[in-house]
């Protein structure tokens, strides 16, 4: 088998909180995807500190985000970064299928 | 490669990677987890753990748990090549944060830095966190 | 497509229930199979009957156990962390059964994929 795993991460605490995001981010390989939910929604957001990573990990990963998530915490007005994409329950289902494996950072 | 013994489990092989980022005592999935891994090993799968952030802690020797009171597991990974689970790896990042260096381990594992960790997490086919 | 999927942590304290649940409830609309949702840590809890949330909130072991009805999905919980945290059988919610952590590695061994939730 090779090592060609498209590898799909998901995080979801905010990166105020743990370091499950600046892990992932270390080690995530170009190519991957990473949805962010539950409480790493806000990591999307414009104008926080940790904008710039999420920024700069877009030239190399996919980067989504659970909008049931963001709605509930109130932020779907705000806007969110260029280029990350929202996506619903169904979204995640086709995400999942779509990647090779997935790769939780609890 | 000669098979010396009829494998008991049959079906495909698949990579397991198990990720411990957590540290020991204050919380119990580092015991937990290690409970899994044991189980794993009757199932001839490909195994591996990973030991990054915290979890380079787990496997820090000389823990001594008697005044808090709680079982110390820490000798259960030495036991693990016994199982046939033998990948261990350790993120350098994760070490030189810590101030820890590969002697303060008690167990033989590949340090490995970012970049090469990645590469072999990439490789999964099934990854369980806790 | 097969999914299997591990949760970590009891209801209401973590969300983690929550979304398990609604990825599996998406994945079976969808025309997926759940092969198995195996409860570990305080995941456990969600197997408790005698949870008994405020009449106007959602009632999560309800829920997974009308799923387990519904779409014949197993619910497992392991019997480690099950006995550690006073979950037996007699308390089981309907749909629930208690079982061995062999039951997660067989899980991710016959999915196509495993999705963990947890802290």
């Amino acid at each position: 088998m090779s090592g060609d795993t498209k590898m799909l991460h998901m995080v979801n605490k905010s990166p105020f909180e743990k370091t499950a995001l600046s892990s992932c981010l270390r080690i995530a390989e170009s190519g991957s995807a990473i949805l962010l939910f539950e409480d790493a929604v806000y990591a999307a957001l414009q104008n926080t500190s940790v904008a710039n990573e999420i920024v700069n990990c877009l030239k190399n990963l996919q980067v989504y985000i659970l909008g049931p998530d963001l709605a509930a915490r109130g932020m779907s007005n705000k806007p969110i970064i260029d280029g990350v994409k929202t996506i619903d329950y169904d979204g995640f289902v086709d995400l999942v299928a779509e990647y090779d494996a997935v790769h939780s950072w609890l | 490669m000669a098979e010396e013994y009829e494998d008991e489990f049959d079906g495909p092989i698949k990579r397991f990677l198990f990720v411990n980022r957590k540290a020991p005592y204050g919380s119990i999935y580092a015991l937990e987890s290690l409970e899994v891994v044991l189980i794993s090993a009757a199932f001839d799968q490909d195994i591996s753990l990973v030991f990054m952030d915290d979890g380079v802690y787990q496997i820090a020797k000389d823990q001594d748990t008697e005044a808090i009171n709680m079982k110390n597991f820490s000798r259960t990974y030495r036991a693990l090549d016994g199982y046939d689970v033998e990948k261990l790896y350790v993120e350098k990042e994760s070490l030189e944060a810590r101030g820890l260096k590969e002697e303060d381990l008690l167990v033989d594992v590949e340090v490995l830095n970012s970049k090469q960790l990645g590469k072999l997490m990439n490789a999964q086919d099934v990854v369980i966190t806790s | 497509m097969k999914f299997g999927i591990l949760v970590n942590e009891g209801p209401f304290t973590h969300q983690s229930s929550d979304s398990a649940y609604q990825f599996a409830n998406a994945a079976i609309k969808k025309g997926h199979e759940i092969t198995r949702v195996f409860f570990y840590h305080d995941g456990v809890n969600n197997s408790n009957k005698l949870s008994e949330p405020q009449s106007d909130d959602r009632n999560l072991v309800q829920l997974w156990s009308e799923m387990a009805e519904k779409n014949g999905v197993e619910l497992i919980v392991c019997v480690a962390a099950a006995l550690r945290r006073g979950i037996k059988d007699e308390i089981l919610a309907p749909g629930f059964q208690i079982s061995g952590l062999g039951q997660l590695i067989e899980a991710g061994i016959e999915a196509d994929r495993l999705v963990v939730f947890g802290d």
